[in-house]
Protein backbone atom coordinates (compact mmCIF):
# COMPACT_ATOMS: atom_id res chain seq x y z
CA UNK A 1 0.00 0.00 0.00
CA UNK A 2 1.16 3.32 -0.94
CA UNK A 3 -0.38 6.99 0.23
CA UNK A 4 1.21 10.38 -0.43
CA UNK A 5 0.10 10.80 3.35
CA UNK A 6 -0.86 9.03 6.56
CA UNK A 7 -2.31 10.43 9.49
CA UNK A 8 -1.91 8.69 12.82
CA UNK A 9 -4.63 9.22 14.98
CA UNK A 10 -8.61 9.86 14.22
CA UNK A 11 -8.78 12.06 16.73
CA UNK A 12 -10.31 15.85 16.34
CA UNK A 13 -6.00 16.73 15.31
CA UNK A 14 -5.49 13.55 12.57
CA UNK A 15 -8.94 14.91 11.27
CA UNK A 16 -8.44 18.23 10.66
CA UNK A 17 -4.56 17.72 9.25
CA UNK A 18 -6.07 15.07 7.04
CA UNK A 19 -9.18 17.43 5.59
CA UNK A 20 -6.74 20.39 5.80
CA UNK A 21 -4.14 18.25 3.37
CA UNK A 22 -6.30 17.83 0.98
CA UNK A 23 -7.89 21.07 0.45
CA UNK A 24 -3.72 21.64 -0.09
CA UNK A 25 -4.05 19.45 -3.15
CA UNK A 26 -3.02 15.82 -1.81
CA UNK A 27 -5.74 13.53 -2.85
CA UNK A 28 -4.03 10.41 -1.81
CA UNK A 29 -4.18 10.29 2.31
CA UNK A 30 -5.05 7.77 5.11
CA UNK A 31 -6.53 8.10 8.63
CA UNK A 32 -5.44 5.37 10.52
CA UNK A 33 -7.91 5.00 13.65
CA UNK A 34 -7.16 2.16 16.64
CA UNK A 35 -10.81 2.95 18.34
CA UNK A 36 -14.23 1.19 16.24
CA UNK A 37 -14.76 4.98 15.65
CA UNK A 38 -13.74 8.54 14.42
CA UNK A 39 -13.58 11.21 16.87
CA UNK A 40 -10.84 10.44 19.76
CA UNK A 41 -11.51 11.64 22.81
CA UNK A 42 -14.16 14.07 22.00
CA UNK A 43 -16.29 11.43 21.93
CA UNK A 44 -16.58 10.65 25.40
CA UNK A 45 -16.62 14.80 26.35
CA UNK A 46 -20.21 15.26 26.14
CA UNK A 47 -20.07 18.66 27.97
CA UNK A 48 -20.27 21.82 26.05
CA UNK A 49 -17.93 24.61 25.42
CA UNK A 50 -16.08 23.15 22.39
CA UNK A 51 -15.67 25.46 19.27
CA UNK A 52 -16.12 28.38 20.00
CA UNK A 53 -13.33 29.79 17.81
CA UNK A 54 -13.35 27.22 15.37
CA UNK A 55 -17.57 27.37 15.08
CA UNK A 56 -18.45 30.41 16.80
CA UNK A 57 -20.65 28.24 18.71
CA UNK A 58 -21.00 26.26 22.35
CA UNK A 59 -20.73 22.47 21.08
CA UNK A 60 -20.31 19.48 22.88
CA UNK A 61 -17.02 16.66 22.13
CA UNK A 62 -19.22 14.65 19.94
CA UNK A 63 -20.80 17.67 17.83
CA UNK A 64 -17.47 18.72 17.58
CA UNK A 65 -15.80 16.17 16.38
CA UNK A 66 -19.49 14.82 13.90
CA UNK A 67 -18.67 18.31 11.86
CA UNK A 68 -14.87 17.23 11.08
CA UNK A 69 -16.25 13.15 10.56
CA UNK A 70 -18.45 14.50 8.19
CA UNK A 71 -16.35 16.60 6.33
CA UNK A 72 -13.63 13.72 6.15
CA UNK A 73 -16.32 11.53 4.90
CA UNK A 74 -17.72 14.14 1.89
CA UNK A 75 -14.00 14.73 0.78
CA UNK A 76 -14.07 11.17 0.14
CA UNK A 77 -10.81 10.71 2.21
CA UNK A 78 -10.09 7.28 3.13
CA UNK A 79 -9.96 5.93 6.59
CA UNK A 80 -9.47 2.54 8.49
CA UNK A 81 -11.20 2.04 12.36
CA UNK A 82 -10.07 -0.67 14.34
CA UNK A 83 -6.62 -0.47 13.05
CA UNK A 84 -3.33 0.16 15.42
CA UNK A 85 -0.55 1.46 14.18
CA UNK A 86 2.79 -0.79 15.46
CA UNK A 87 5.54 1.22 14.19
CA UNK A 88 6.62 3.97 11.77
CA UNK A 89 9.85 2.42 10.30
CA UNK A 90 12.91 3.44 7.52
CA UNK A 91 11.74 5.48 4.88
CA UNK A 92 8.42 6.21 5.99
CA UNK A 93 7.16 2.69 6.03
CA UNK A 94 3.88 2.15 8.64
CA UNK A 95 3.13 -1.37 10.18
CA UNK A 96 -0.06 -1.49 11.09
CA UNK A 97 -2.75 -4.19 12.07
CA UNK A 98 -6.25 -5.10 12.22
CA UNK A 99 -8.52 -7.96 11.94
CA UNK A 100 -9.67 -7.38 8.56
CA UNK A 101 -6.41 -6.76 6.46
CA UNK A 102 -3.77 -8.36 8.62
CA UNK A 103 -0.93 -7.17 9.11
CA UNK A 104 0.14 -4.02 6.84
CA UNK A 105 3.34 -2.17 5.73
CA UNK A 106 2.41 1.00 3.59
CA UNK A 107 4.48 3.05 2.37
CA UNK A 108 3.95 7.28 2.91
CA UNK A 109 5.52 10.45 1.17
CA UNK A 110 4.84 12.32 4.58
CA UNK A 111 3.51 11.12 7.63
CA UNK A 112 1.10 13.24 10.69
CA UNK A 113 1.69 12.25 14.08
CA UNK A 114 -2.10 13.17 15.79
CA UNK A 115 -2.12 10.11 18.63
CA UNK A 116 -3.29 12.49 21.41
CA UNK A 117 -2.06 11.65 24.92
CA UNK A 118 -3.23 9.18 27.52
CA UNK A 119 -3.82 9.75 31.14
CA UNK A 120 -1.23 9.56 34.25
CA UNK A 121 -2.47 6.54 36.03
CA UNK A 122 -1.77 5.41 39.97
CA UNK A 123 1.10 4.15 39.07
CA UNK A 124 2.78 7.20 37.90
CA UNK A 125 2.25 9.03 41.28
CA UNK A 126 3.02 6.13 43.65
CA UNK A 127 0.06 6.35 45.74
CA UNK A 128 0.14 4.27 48.91
CA UNK A 129 -2.05 1.59 50.64
CA UNK A 130 -3.94 -1.65 49.41
CA UNK A 131 -5.26 -2.10 45.45
CA UNK A 132 -8.86 -2.33 45.80
CA UNK A 133 -11.78 -1.85 42.94
CA UNK A 134 -13.12 1.90 42.65
CA UNK A 135 -10.04 3.53 41.85
CA UNK A 136 -10.34 5.06 38.36
CA UNK A 137 -8.72 7.42 36.11
CA UNK A 138 -11.40 10.43 35.67
CA UNK A 139 -11.02 9.67 31.77
CA UNK A 140 -11.99 5.57 32.14
CA UNK A 141 -14.80 6.88 34.26
CA UNK A 142 -16.14 9.65 31.81
CA UNK A 143 -16.16 6.99 28.81
CA UNK A 144 -17.70 4.41 31.18
CA UNK A 145 -20.55 6.69 31.95
CA UNK A 146 -20.89 8.39 29.27
CA UNK A 147 -20.34 5.99 26.48
CA UNK A 148 -21.09 2.57 27.95
CA UNK A 149 -23.63 3.46 30.55
CA UNK A 150 -21.84 2.04 34.11
CA UNK A 151 -22.31 4.25 37.42
CA UNK A 152 -18.33 3.97 38.44
CA UNK A 153 -19.52 4.96 41.88
CA UNK A 154 -21.97 7.03 44.92
CA UNK A 155 -19.65 8.66 46.86
CA UNK A 156 -16.30 10.06 44.95
CA UNK A 157 -13.34 12.01 46.20
CA UNK A 158 -11.34 13.37 43.45
CA UNK A 159 -7.29 13.83 43.32
CA UNK A 160 -6.09 16.30 40.91
CA UNK A 161 -7.91 19.54 39.71
CA UNK A 162 -7.56 18.95 35.88
CA UNK A 163 -10.18 19.32 33.75
CA UNK A 164 -10.97 16.52 32.95
CA UNK A 165 -11.23 15.99 37.40
CA UNK A 166 -13.62 18.87 37.17
CA UNK A 167 -15.80 18.36 34.88
CA UNK A 168 -16.38 14.79 35.77
CA UNK A 169 -16.84 15.99 39.49
CA UNK A 170 -20.09 17.49 37.77
CA UNK A 171 -20.97 14.58 35.76
CA UNK A 172 -20.96 12.35 38.72
CA UNK A 173 -23.16 14.50 41.20
CA UNK A 174 -25.32 14.88 38.20
CA UNK A 175 -26.01 11.37 37.80
CA UNK A 176 -26.94 11.35 41.56
CA UNK A 177 -23.10 10.70 43.14
CA UNK A 178 -22.26 12.57 45.99
CA UNK A 179 -18.57 13.99 45.12
CA UNK A 180 -17.71 14.81 49.01
CA UNK A 181 -14.01 16.82 47.49
CA UNK A 182 -11.12 17.52 44.75
CA UNK A 183 -7.94 17.33 46.25
CA UNK A 184 -5.12 19.01 44.61
CA UNK A 185 -1.24 19.23 45.49
CA UNK A 186 -0.48 22.27 43.95
CA UNK A 187 -1.91 25.54 45.06
CA UNK A 188 -3.47 26.24 42.15
CA UNK A 189 -6.10 23.98 40.04
CA UNK A 190 -4.81 23.06 37.18
CA UNK A 191 -7.95 23.29 35.24
CA UNK A 192 -9.56 26.22 33.47
CA UNK A 193 -11.41 28.85 36.14
CA UNK A 194 -14.27 28.39 34.35
CA UNK A 195 -14.74 24.85 35.36
CA UNK A 196 -13.72 25.55 38.82
CA UNK A 197 -17.24 27.89 38.82
CA UNK A 198 -19.63 25.85 36.36
CA UNK A 199 -18.35 22.25 37.87
CA UNK A 200 -17.62 22.78 41.49
CA UNK A 201 -18.62 26.09 43.14
CA UNK A 202 -22.40 25.50 41.28
CA UNK A 203 -22.78 22.15 43.30
CA UNK A 204 -20.87 23.20 46.63
CA UNK A 205 -18.01 20.93 46.03
CA UNK A 206 -15.08 21.52 48.16
CA UNK A 207 -11.69 21.89 46.51
CA UNK A 208 -8.59 21.94 48.93
CA UNK A 209 -5.71 23.80 46.98
CA UNK A 210 -1.89 22.16 48.66
CA UNK A 211 -3.63 18.71 50.08
CA UNK A 212 -2.63 15.39 48.63
CA UNK A 213 -4.03 11.77 49.07
CA UNK A 214 -2.11 10.07 51.90
CA UNK A 215 -4.21 6.91 52.39
CA UNK A 216 -6.53 4.49 50.46
CA UNK A 217 -8.53 2.21 52.89
CA UNK A 218 -10.35 -1.42 51.76
CA UNK A 219 -9.25 -4.15 50.30
CA UNK A 220 -11.52 -5.41 47.63
CA UNK A 221 -13.35 -2.41 46.98
CA UNK A 222 -12.41 1.30 47.83
CA UNK A 223 -14.22 1.99 51.64
CA UNK A 224 -12.92 5.26 52.51
CA UNK A 225 -9.51 7.85 51.44
CA UNK A 226 -7.11 10.49 53.63
CA UNK A 227 -6.19 13.54 52.20
CA UNK A 228 -3.73 15.34 53.85
CA UNK A 229 -2.23 19.34 53.40
CA UNK A 230 0.86 19.80 52.45
CA UNK A 231 3.73 21.58 52.78
CA UNK A 232 5.80 23.75 50.76
CA UNK A 233 8.02 20.74 49.68
CA UNK A 234 4.70 18.89 48.88
CA UNK A 235 5.11 16.58 51.69
CA UNK A 236 1.82 15.40 53.82
CA UNK A 237 1.67 17.64 57.43
CA UNK A 238 0.87 15.52 60.32
CA UNK A 239 -2.44 16.39 62.06
CA UNK A 240 -4.29 17.88 58.74
CA UNK A 241 -5.78 13.98 57.61
CA UNK A 242 -9.07 14.76 56.79
CA UNK A 243 -11.23 11.05 56.15
CA UNK A 244 -13.66 10.38 53.67
CA UNK A 245 -16.33 7.61 53.75
CA UNK A 246 -16.31 6.90 50.23
CA UNK A 247 -16.65 3.83 47.31
CA UNK A 248 -14.80 5.27 44.68
CA UNK A 249 -11.35 7.57 44.24
CA UNK A 250 -11.03 9.66 40.81
CA UNK A 251 -7.62 10.35 39.47
CA UNK A 252 -6.91 13.41 37.46
CA UNK A 253 -3.56 13.69 37.54
CA UNK A 254 -2.56 15.03 34.17
CA UNK A 255 -1.98 14.30 30.87
CA UNK A 256 1.13 12.52 29.10
CA UNK A 257 1.36 12.72 25.30
CA UNK A 258 1.18 9.33 23.57
CA UNK A 259 4.65 8.83 21.96
CA UNK A 260 5.88 5.43 22.10
CA UNK A 261 5.73 5.12 17.94
CA UNK A 262 7.98 8.27 17.74
CA UNK A 263 10.43 7.34 20.58
CA UNK A 264 10.51 4.27 18.39
CA UNK A 265 11.59 5.66 15.36
CA UNK A 266 13.75 7.87 16.76
CA UNK A 267 11.44 11.23 16.81
CA UNK A 268 13.60 13.84 19.32
CA UNK A 269 11.42 14.43 22.10
CA UNK A 270 11.21 17.83 24.44
CA UNK A 271 11.43 16.70 27.62
CA UNK A 272 9.21 19.42 29.44
CA UNK A 273 6.19 18.63 27.02
CA UNK A 274 7.02 14.82 26.29
CA UNK A 275 6.21 15.20 22.53
CA UNK A 276 8.29 15.79 19.28
CA UNK A 277 10.25 19.19 18.84
CA UNK A 278 8.45 20.68 16.08
CA UNK A 279 9.30 23.52 13.73
CA UNK A 280 6.96 26.31 12.46
CA UNK A 281 5.84 23.29 9.73
CA UNK A 282 5.23 20.91 12.75
CA UNK A 283 7.81 19.10 11.23
CA UNK A 284 9.61 17.00 13.84
CA UNK A 285 13.02 15.80 13.50
CA UNK A 286 12.78 13.16 11.11
CA UNK A 287 11.69 15.01 8.06
CA UNK A 288 8.49 14.38 6.21
CA UNK A 289 6.96 13.76 9.75
CA UNK A 290 4.56 16.14 11.10
CA UNK A 291 3.04 16.46 13.77
CA UNK A 292 -0.11 17.72 15.82
CA UNK A 293 -2.49 18.07 18.53
CA UNK A 294 -1.94 16.52 22.17
CA UNK A 295 0.49 14.29 20.72
CA UNK A 296 2.84 17.50 20.60
CA UNK A 297 1.75 19.16 24.19
CA UNK A 298 -1.23 18.68 26.22
CA UNK A 299 -3.82 21.20 25.05
CA UNK A 300 -6.76 22.42 27.23
CA UNK A 301 -8.92 24.15 23.93
CA UNK A 302 -9.46 21.84 21.35
CA UNK A 303 -10.18 25.25 18.99
CA UNK A 304 -6.18 25.06 19.44
CA UNK A 305 -5.91 21.32 18.46
CA UNK A 306 -7.87 22.21 15.39
CA UNK A 307 -5.40 25.57 14.37
CA UNK A 308 -2.44 23.71 14.82
CA UNK A 309 -3.11 19.99 13.02
CA UNK A 310 -4.52 22.47 9.91
CA UNK A 311 -1.07 23.64 9.94
CA UNK A 312 0.55 20.08 10.12
CA UNK A 313 -1.51 18.91 7.41
CA UNK A 314 -1.28 22.16 5.32
CA UNK A 315 2.89 21.79 5.63
CA UNK A 316 2.47 17.69 5.16
CA UNK A 317 0.92 18.93 2.09
CA UNK A 318 3.25 21.86 0.80
CA UNK A 319 5.88 18.66 1.67
CA UNK A 320 4.74 16.40 -0.98
CA UNK A 321 4.65 19.18 -3.21
CA UNK A 322 8.41 19.80 -2.30
CA UNK A 323 7.36 23.87 -1.55
CA UNK A 324 9.02 23.78 2.14
CA UNK A 325 12.44 25.28 2.07
CA UNK A 326 14.77 23.90 4.35
CA UNK A 327 17.77 25.57 3.90
CA UNK A 328 18.13 29.43 5.54
CA UNK A 329 18.40 30.30 8.69
CA UNK A 330 16.52 28.68 11.60
CA UNK A 331 16.18 30.35 14.99
CA UNK A 332 15.03 28.26 18.31
CA UNK A 333 12.53 29.49 20.80
CA UNK A 334 13.62 29.39 24.69
CA UNK A 335 11.15 29.79 27.09
CA UNK A 336 12.37 32.70 29.72
CA UNK A 337 11.46 33.80 33.04
CA UNK A 338 8.13 32.83 34.24
CA UNK A 339 7.28 30.36 30.65
CA UNK A 340 7.43 26.40 30.88
CA UNK A 341 7.77 25.48 27.15
CA UNK A 342 7.12 27.03 23.81
CA UNK A 343 5.62 25.19 21.15
CA UNK A 344 7.39 25.04 18.09
CA UNK A 345 10.96 24.88 19.11
CA UNK A 346 12.62 25.86 15.46
CA UNK A 347 11.00 29.12 13.18
CA UNK A 348 12.66 28.91 9.59
CA UNK A 349 11.13 32.63 8.64
CA UNK A 350 10.89 31.47 5.18
CA UNK A 351 8.09 29.09 5.58
CA UNK A 352 6.50 31.47 7.51
CA UNK A 353 3.08 32.61 5.86
CA UNK A 354 1.61 35.65 7.64
CA UNK A 355 2.02 35.34 11.22
CA UNK A 356 3.76 32.47 13.35
CA UNK A 357 1.64 31.49 16.49
CA UNK A 358 3.85 30.56 19.37
CA UNK A 359 2.26 28.30 22.05
CA UNK A 360 3.21 28.41 25.63
CA UNK A 361 2.19 27.55 29.34
CA UNK A 362 3.44 30.09 32.64
CA UNK A 363 5.19 27.97 35.38
CA UNK A 364 2.44 29.22 38.61
CA UNK A 365 -0.13 31.19 38.46
CA UNK A 366 0.44 35.14 38.17
CA UNK A 367 -1.32 38.47 38.19
CA UNK A 368 -0.90 41.75 36.00
CA UNK A 369 1.94 40.87 34.15
CA UNK A 370 3.82 41.85 30.91
CA UNK A 371 4.50 39.00 28.30
CA UNK A 372 7.96 39.85 26.37
CA UNK A 373 8.52 38.55 23.06
CA UNK A 374 12.26 39.23 22.00
CA UNK A 375 13.38 38.21 18.34
CA UNK A 376 17.59 37.79 18.34
CA UNK A 377 18.04 39.92 21.41
CA UNK A 378 15.64 42.58 20.45
CA UNK A 379 11.88 43.65 22.05
CA UNK A 380 9.25 43.04 19.45
CA UNK A 381 6.00 42.61 21.49
CA UNK A 382 4.92 43.21 24.99
CA UNK A 383 1.39 42.13 25.84
CA UNK A 384 -0.69 43.19 29.10
CA UNK A 385 -2.04 39.84 30.98
CA UNK A 386 -4.42 40.23 33.88
CA UNK A 387 -4.18 36.81 34.71
CA UNK A 388 -1.91 33.77 33.68
CA UNK A 389 -2.50 30.58 34.86
CA UNK A 390 -0.64 27.01 34.15
CA UNK A 391 -4.05 25.40 32.96
CA UNK A 392 -4.53 27.65 30.31
CA UNK A 393 -2.59 27.91 26.91
CA UNK A 394 -1.28 30.88 26.06
CA UNK A 395 -0.30 31.57 22.71
CA UNK A 396 1.46 34.94 20.61
CA UNK A 397 1.40 35.59 17.08
CA UNK A 398 4.41 37.17 15.68
CA UNK A 399 4.51 38.95 11.93
CA UNK A 400 6.41 37.74 9.58
CA UNK A 401 8.04 40.95 9.10
CA UNK A 402 9.45 40.78 12.74
CA UNK A 403 11.60 37.91 12.02
CA UNK A 404 14.46 39.06 10.87
CA UNK A 405 17.55 37.58 12.60
CA UNK A 406 21.06 36.86 12.10
CA UNK A 407 22.95 33.35 12.90
CA UNK A 408 21.88 31.03 15.76
CA UNK A 409 19.24 33.79 17.02
CA UNK A 410 16.66 32.57 19.92
CA UNK A 411 13.26 33.86 19.92
CA UNK A 412 12.37 34.25 23.62
CA UNK A 413 9.48 35.19 25.28
CA UNK A 414 9.36 36.06 29.52
CA UNK A 415 7.17 37.18 31.79
CA UNK A 416 8.13 40.83 33.99
CA UNK A 417 5.87 42.18 36.48
CA UNK A 418 3.62 45.15 34.71
CA UNK A 419 5.33 48.27 35.37
CA UNK A 420 8.32 46.76 36.31
CA UNK B 1 -23.65 49.05 45.98
CA UNK B 2 -22.59 45.69 46.10
CA UNK B 3 -19.68 44.75 43.85
CA UNK B 4 -19.95 41.30 42.68
CA UNK B 5 -16.65 38.96 41.31
CA UNK B 6 -17.22 36.42 38.57
CA UNK B 7 -15.51 34.57 36.21
CA UNK B 8 -17.45 34.68 32.79
CA UNK B 9 -17.83 30.68 31.83
CA UNK B 10 -18.77 31.70 28.42
CA UNK B 11 -16.15 31.01 26.91
CA UNK B 12 -12.83 29.50 28.09
CA UNK B 13 -10.90 32.94 28.81
CA UNK B 14 -12.92 33.01 32.03
CA UNK B 15 -12.53 36.39 32.10
CA UNK B 16 -12.84 37.72 36.33
CA UNK B 17 -15.59 40.42 35.84
CA UNK B 18 -17.10 42.63 38.00
CA UNK B 19 -20.66 43.28 38.37
CA UNK B 20 -22.01 46.14 40.15
CA UNK B 21 -25.86 47.45 40.80
CA UNK B 22 -26.29 51.14 40.12
CA UNK B 23 -29.71 51.91 40.95
CA UNK B 24 -31.30 49.59 38.31
CA UNK B 25 -28.63 49.51 36.04
CA UNK B 26 -25.40 46.64 36.09
CA UNK B 27 -22.13 47.94 35.62
CA UNK B 28 -19.83 44.85 34.15
CA UNK B 29 -16.43 45.38 33.92
CA UNK B 30 -13.34 43.21 32.75
CA UNK B 31 -15.28 41.46 30.32
CA UNK B 32 -13.38 40.76 26.82
CA UNK B 33 -16.44 41.14 25.06
CA UNK B 34 -19.97 41.99 24.92
CA UNK B 35 -21.32 37.97 26.25
CA UNK B 36 -19.78 39.01 29.59
CA UNK B 37 -21.79 41.41 30.14
CA UNK B 38 -24.71 39.70 29.18
CA UNK B 39 -23.18 36.96 31.77
CA UNK B 40 -22.25 38.90 34.21
CA UNK B 41 -26.26 40.56 34.38
CA UNK B 42 -27.79 37.78 34.22
CA UNK B 43 -25.89 35.96 36.76
CA UNK B 44 -27.13 38.34 39.29
CA UNK B 45 -30.72 38.20 38.00
CA UNK B 46 -31.40 34.49 36.62
CA UNK B 47 -28.82 32.18 36.30
CA UNK B 48 -29.10 29.23 33.66
CA UNK B 49 -26.90 26.44 32.11
CA UNK B 50 -26.98 24.08 29.34
CA UNK B 51 -27.05 20.66 31.12
CA UNK B 52 -25.03 17.85 28.92
CA UNK B 53 -25.79 14.46 30.14
CA UNK B 54 -27.09 10.99 27.96
CA UNK B 55 -30.03 9.36 27.28
CA UNK B 56 -30.87 5.48 26.99
CA UNK B 57 -30.04 4.38 23.16
CA UNK B 58 -31.05 1.12 21.57
CA UNK B 59 -30.00 -0.42 18.75
CA UNK B 60 -26.64 2.11 18.54
CA UNK B 61 -23.31 1.86 18.38
CA UNK B 62 -23.01 2.31 22.15
CA UNK B 63 -25.53 2.14 25.35
CA UNK B 64 -26.26 6.13 25.73
CA UNK B 65 -26.57 9.12 23.38
CA UNK B 66 -25.11 11.85 24.72
CA UNK B 67 -28.00 15.05 24.72
CA UNK B 68 -28.38 19.13 25.78
CA UNK B 69 -30.34 21.24 26.23
CA UNK B 70 -30.81 23.24 23.46
CA UNK B 71 -30.50 26.54 25.10
CA UNK B 72 -29.56 27.49 29.08
CA UNK B 73 -32.25 26.26 31.55
CA UNK B 74 -32.66 27.96 35.33
CA UNK B 75 -29.94 26.60 37.35
CA UNK B 76 -32.30 25.54 39.93
CA UNK B 77 -34.40 22.99 38.01
CA UNK B 78 -30.69 20.71 36.78
CA UNK B 79 -31.68 18.36 39.49
CA UNK B 80 -35.78 18.20 38.34
CA UNK B 81 -34.19 17.70 34.36
CA UNK B 82 -31.59 15.16 35.11
CA UNK B 83 -34.43 13.37 36.87
CA UNK B 84 -37.26 13.69 34.10
CA UNK B 85 -33.87 12.73 31.44
CA UNK B 86 -33.00 9.31 33.27
CA UNK B 87 -36.79 8.21 32.49
CA UNK B 88 -36.26 8.66 28.56
CA UNK B 89 -34.65 5.79 26.11
CA UNK B 90 -34.27 6.40 22.19
CA UNK B 91 -33.99 4.11 19.27
CA UNK B 92 -31.30 4.32 16.74
CA UNK B 93 -30.62 5.75 14.32
CA UNK B 94 -30.28 9.04 15.38
CA UNK B 95 -29.41 12.05 13.68
CA UNK B 96 -27.69 15.16 15.78
CA UNK B 97 -29.78 17.91 16.52
CA UNK B 98 -32.75 15.81 16.72
CA UNK B 99 -35.45 16.49 19.42
CA UNK B 100 -35.07 14.54 21.91
CA UNK B 101 -37.65 15.84 24.35
CA UNK B 102 -39.79 18.67 23.47
CA UNK B 103 -39.58 21.76 25.77
CA UNK B 104 -38.37 20.36 28.90
CA UNK B 105 -40.54 21.08 32.83
CA UNK B 106 -42.04 23.85 30.65
CA UNK B 107 -38.76 26.22 30.25
CA UNK B 108 -39.95 26.19 26.54
CA UNK B 109 -36.46 24.34 25.89
CA UNK B 110 -35.93 21.05 23.93
CA UNK B 111 -33.45 18.41 24.80
CA UNK B 112 -31.68 17.46 21.51
CA UNK B 113 -29.55 14.53 20.51
CA UNK B 114 -25.62 15.47 20.53
CA UNK B 115 -24.50 13.04 18.29
CA UNK B 116 -26.14 11.06 15.41
CA UNK B 117 -25.41 7.14 15.55
C1 LIG C 1 -10.01 12.06 29.10
C2 LIG C 1 -9.79 13.34 28.37
C3 LIG C 1 -10.77 14.37 28.44
C4 LIG C 1 -10.58 15.58 27.78
N1 LIG C 1 -11.53 16.55 27.89
C5 LIG C 1 -11.39 17.69 27.16
C6 LIG C 1 -12.39 18.69 27.17
O1 LIG C 1 -13.36 18.54 27.89
N2 LIG C 1 -12.25 19.80 26.41
C7 LIG C 1 -11.18 19.99 25.59
O2 LIG C 1 -11.11 20.99 24.85
N3 LIG C 1 -10.20 19.07 25.60
C8 LIG C 1 -10.28 17.94 26.36
N4 LIG C 1 -9.29 17.03 26.37
C9 LIG C 1 -8.13 17.33 25.58
C10 LIG C 1 -8.44 16.68 24.26
O3 LIG C 1 -7.67 15.52 24.22
C11 LIG C 1 -8.18 17.56 23.09
O4 LIG C 1 -9.03 18.67 23.10
C12 LIG C 1 -8.35 16.82 21.78
O5 LIG C 1 -9.24 15.74 21.87
C13 LIG C 1 -7.02 16.34 21.35
O6 LIG C 1 -7.14 15.83 20.08
P1 LIG C 1 -6.12 14.81 19.51
O7 LIG C 1 -6.65 14.44 18.18
O8 LIG C 1 -4.75 15.36 19.63
O9 LIG C 1 -6.16 13.55 20.49
P2 LIG C 1 -7.27 12.44 20.72
O10 LIG C 1 -8.62 12.98 20.71
O11 LIG C 1 -6.81 11.71 21.94
O12 LIG C 1 -7.11 11.47 19.45
C14 LIG C 1 -6.02 10.63 19.24
C15 LIG C 1 -6.48 9.41 18.48
O13 LIG C 1 -5.36 8.65 18.07
C16 LIG C 1 -5.66 7.28 18.18
N5 LIG C 1 -4.40 6.53 18.28
C17 LIG C 1 -3.43 6.65 19.22
N6 LIG C 1 -2.43 5.79 18.97
C18 LIG C 1 -2.75 5.12 17.85
C19 LIG C 1 -2.11 4.08 17.09
N7 LIG C 1 -0.94 3.58 17.45
N8 LIG C 1 -2.73 3.60 15.99
C20 LIG C 1 -3.94 4.12 15.62
N9 LIG C 1 -4.58 5.08 16.28
C21 LIG C 1 -4.01 5.58 17.39
C22 LIG C 1 -6.50 7.23 19.44
O14 LIG C 1 -7.31 6.08 19.48
C23 LIG C 1 -7.33 8.51 19.34
O15 LIG C 1 -8.57 8.31 18.70
C24 LIG C 1 -9.42 15.81 27.04
C25 LIG C 1 -8.45 14.80 26.97
C26 LIG C 1 -8.61 13.59 27.63
C27 LIG C 1 -7.53 12.55 27.56
S1 LIG D 1 -16.22 38.01 28.63
FE1 LIG D 1 -16.27 37.19 26.54
S2 LIG D 1 -14.13 36.57 26.19
FE2 LIG D 1 -14.35 36.82 28.41
S3 LIG D 1 -14.89 34.75 29.17
FE3 LIG D 1 -16.80 35.86 28.81
S4 LIG D 1 -17.40 35.25 26.75
FE4 LIG D 1 -15.24 34.77 26.96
Amino acid sequence: MKYDIVVIGGGPAGLAAAIEAKKNGVDNILVIERDRELGGILQQCIHNGFGLHVFKEELTGPEYAEKFITELKNMGIEYKLDTMVLEIGENKVISAINTVDGFMSIKAGAVILAMGCRERTRGAINIPGTRPAGVFTAGTAQRFVNMEGYMVGKRVVILGSGDIGLIMARRMTLEGAKVLAVAELMPFSGGLTRNIVQCLEDYDIPLFLSHTLVEIKGKDRVEGVVIAKVDENRKPIKGTEKHYDCDTLLLSVGLIPENELSKNAGIKLDSITSGPIVNESMETSIEGVFACGNVVHVHDLVDFVTAESKRAGKNAARYIKKEIKSEGKTAKTKPGDGIRYIVPHMVRPENVEDTLDLFMRVDNVYKDMEMVVKVDGKEIKRMKKKHLAPGEMESVKIKKEDLVFGEDAIITVHLEKEGA
Amino acid sequence: MKKHQLVCIVCPMGCHIEVEKNKDEYIVTGNKCPRGKAYGVKELTNPTRVVTTTVKIKGGLLNRLPVKTKEAIPKDKIFECMKFIDSIEVEAPVSVGDIIAKDILGTGVDLVASRSM
